[in-house]
């Protein structure tokens, strides 16, 4: 470092290679990123958001709702399970002595604790998950040696995580969720839940009108700043409510003859949470919806 | 950097030449400091009160905050940096500052940018990402005036009269080029009519954003620790190759770094980071060694004055690059990330790290470049400790805060409200810290803005004497000597 010009070039070769591993190379993996498949289905994947949806985003990064509340899932593995739906002809400690029988198949052996463990467990009700781990393995043989009996079993990809446990998401969020995104809303601070699936949870627009005005009308616990702001408190025309006025309760309600209704930022920002469902497997994201399950 | 004493200009003349645009990069800061620590206060009132700004959109939690981080940034550390930067090329030069207008253009043109974009944020015109909310007119200006006072530095630079380059040099070189590349390229790909599309957005923002807090203002926060250490140390700059190992692993690993662990992008990206995290803690273990053999057995009780606020800021480096390196973390992120430990450890590094270093370097740049004592030399002594009292009641409930939010997010088992709840008593104790750091800036303040008015009163002064005083006229000569000369 004995020159101005020794110092810059180790400084533009530093940052530029940075640049070309953080910022070109992202942009040339996923710049031109397109819509998915979702896994057994032919619908593409992220739906494109459409009116009010659209522009509730922009409410949504106009308040800095970012700053509290995250859109984004963390997953910390998955599960191969298999799962007993249906005994057939077969009886319960038969199956149980069957099982037990069989725990001598050499793709079983490693896992036979945790089968034979599952079924002391059992209570007799179905379904029961019979096998609930990593290997694969032991989920084929295991169907494949059930059906031929007349039992009906069903394998799935289960996703877990505390995230996914708290009924955030379903999977893990991944780079083909935000195509349409601009600007992408990650946040980075869970002062408030995270907001992936907001729109599965509460699919209502009355109900997230309500949450915006007063959040503790409907959660009681929350710490959540109320935005009355995005929302006109006036006379109620003739004595009747509008269709659209919110329906609090009394200690949340405006003077008599006085409604609440959502202004076009409340609808926009709602309908936007409403939008938000990141519910699709996908082929780096997969796992088996419930209800698929019988 | 001995030169012949004729040539080279005295020192107080080098200083001179800096008092105007300095006055004008650190006048503007301070004000910015204080409003950043108010916006951030109000801010935090969210936590205390939920329904305060219930009825105000323009101080909710979501606009106050992103303005203060931003005002901290951009509108304080920045542009104070840069003026400090300006008086140290100039001194390690021995020469007075190249090109002196441009930088006292260049620090309007900013300020200008900063309270532009700052209103954009609050009126809810911000961009949406993280340390790039200013919109493009506001960003356009400070990438402007940025580029004029770098002009200005690398000229002064340039015109160094002794060749050898000390390593301040490397750091705020370096740190130049950085800002310049980073936020430009952040701001062309992310603000421009097209932005690039869906999470790329986020990885080209944490790119930044890494490179900005983390290995920007380390440039800058050492570069000026480097220089001034060993001064008030009173012995030189100790082992020369750790400091040169620092600046090249912190170049080279530091820009890495960025990517969260559990973000939703290639899986490669979070790994790579991982990895340059690791590989940071060389640069943070050269940087704790040159430090304590430079300062150690220092025979200079430092006593509140700048001193004191260099070391606490190069401690502070320390330990916030230690807690943001270890974010990166696989096995820790996945209890950090999401909570108030994140943000503490930013605040730590604009607050604990730069400010405390900066505040330092300019209670001692002023009284030079001013030609006259601080005006209050007591408030800047009560600056350090309110300053140091600040950071730790802000930073320590929000990190211990944020870890018990973490531990508690991780068990499903325990409700949401309550994990973030468990949060709360420890945010509404930061409040104390950031009223704390809001008293000391205000002493920081007042000193520049009485120093200001005194300098203007002065010169209006002096534009008064000059027009009353009695004309120089050439003296009167006798009508006889007159004849005398005519004939």
């Amino acid at each position: 470092m004995k020159t101005g010009f020794s110092v810059f070039l180790t400084s533009l070769v530093a940052l530029g290679a940075s640049w070309f591993g953080l910022v070109y190379g992202p942009l040339q993996q996923l710049g031109g990123a397109k819509q998915t498949v979702i896994l057994q289905s032919t619908d593409d994947w992220p739906p494109q958001r459409t009116g009010d949806a659209t522009l509730g985003l922009q409410v949504y990064r106009k308040y800095g709702c970012a700053a509290c509340h995250t859109e984004q899932v963390r997953q910390t593995g998955a599960a191969n399970e298999l799962a007993l739906t249906s005994l057939g002809v077969q009886k319960a400690a038969d199956f149980k002595d069957f099982m037990k029988s069989m725990m001598i198949v050499p793709e079983l052996m490693a896992a036979s604790n945790t089968i034979i463990g599952n079924l002391e467990k059992w209570n007799g009700n179905l379904p029961v998950t019979l096998y609930s781990g990593d290997d694969s393995s032991v989920v084929s043989t295991l169907a494949d040696k059930l059906k031929p009996i007349g039992l009906k079993t069903e394998a799935r990809l289960v996703t877990q995580g505390a995230d996914i446990a708290r009924g955030w998401g379903l999977r893990q969020s991944v780079a083909a969720d935000y195509l349409y995104d601009a600007p992408v809303q990650l946040g980075s601070l869970r002062a408030g839940p995270d907001l992936t699936m907001i729109g599965a949870r509460h699919p209502d627009l009355a109900w997230q009108w309500q949450h915006l005005y007063a959040p503790r009308s409907e959660v009681p616990d929350s710490t959540m700043p109320a935005t009355r702001f995005l929302f006109e408190v006036r006379h109620k025309v003739g004595g009747q409510a509008s269709a659209d006025a919110l329906s609090l309760k009394p200690e949340f309600a405006p003077a008599q003859d006085f409604e609440v209704v959502p202004t076009a930022e409340a609808r926009q920002l709602a309908a936007y949470l409403v939008s938000l469902k990141a519910s699709a497997p996908l082929y780096e994201a997969p796992f088996t919806p419930v209800t698929a399950a019988k | 950097m001995n030169t012949d004493a004729s040539k080279s200009p005295c020192t107080s003349e080098i200083d001179a030449s800096c008092r105007v645009p300095l006055l004008a990069l650190f006048g503007g800061a301070a004000l910015w400091l204080v409003l950043g620590l108010v916006l951030g206060l109000a801010a935090a009132m969210s936590f205390h009160k939920p329904d305060l700004f219930a009825n105000c959109p323009c101080l909710s939690f979501g606009h106050a905050q992103a303005a203060a981080n931003d005002l901290l940034l951009y509108g304080f550390a920045l542009p104070a940096a840069l003026g400090v930067t300006l008086w140290i090329f100039a001194r390690l030069s021995q020469a007075p500052l190249a090109l002196p207008i441009v930088p006292v253009v260049a620090a309007h043109l900013w300020h200008v940018g900063v309270l532009l974009g700052t209103a954009a944020i609050l009126l809810g015109d911000s961009s949406g990402h993280a340390w790039l909310e200013y919109p493009r007119a506001a960003s356009a200006l400070l990438m402007a005036a940025f580029v004029l006072v770098a002009v200005s530095a690398v000229a002064t630079m340039g015109f160094r009269a002794d060749r050898e380059l000390y390593p301040s040099h490397w750091f705020l070189f370096a740190a130049l080029l950085w800002f310049a590349w980073a936020y430009s390229s952040a701001n062309i790909f992310l603000l421009s009519g097209h932005p690039p599309r869906g999470v790329v957005q986020a990885i080209i923002g944490w790119w930044l954003a890494n490179n900005l807090i983390f290995v920007c203002l380390a440039l800058l926060g050492l570069g000026i620790a480097f220089y001034f250490l060993p001064k008030f140390a009173g012995q030189p700059l100790a082992g020369s190759g750790y400091t040169l190992f620092a600046f090249l692993t912190l170049v080279l690993f530091g820009a890495w770094c960025g990517i969260p662990q559990g973000a939703p992008v290639p899986a490669w990206l979070p790994t790579v980071s991982a990895f340059a995290a690791l590989l940071s803690v060389l640069p943070i273990l050269a940087v704790s060694v040159v430090a304590w053999q430079t300062v150690r057995g220092a025979g200079f009780a430092c006593a509140g004055g700048p001193f004191c606020f260099v070391r606490f800021g190069t401690l502070s480096f320390v330990l916030t690059a230690i807690l943001y390196i270890s974010e990166f973390c696989p096995r820790y992120s996945r209890v950090l990330e999401f909570t108030w430990f994140g943000f503490a450890v930013t605040q730590w590094q604009l607050l604990g790290f730069m400010g405390m270093i900066l505040v330092g370097a300019i209670y001692h740049i002023l009284p030079l470049v001013m030609g006259k004592e601080l005006p209050q030399p007591k408030l800047a002594k009560l600056n350090f400790y309110l300053f140091a009292a600040g950071v730790l009641l802000y930073v320590v409930p929000l990190l211990i805060g944020g870890l018990e939010q973490g531990l508690k997010l991780r068990d499903p088992k325990i409700a949401f409200a309550q994990a973030s709840g468990a949060a709360l008593p420890f945010l509404r104790a930061s409040s104390v810290g950031q009223f704390l750091l809001l008293l000391g800036s205000l002493c920081l303040l007042l000193n520049i803005l009485v120093m200001t008015i005194q300098w203007k009163l002065g010169l209006v002064k002096t534009v008064i004497a000059a027009v009353l005083a009695p004309l120089p006229l050439p003296a009167v000569s006798p009508r006889g000597d007159q004849g005398e000369v005519k004939s």
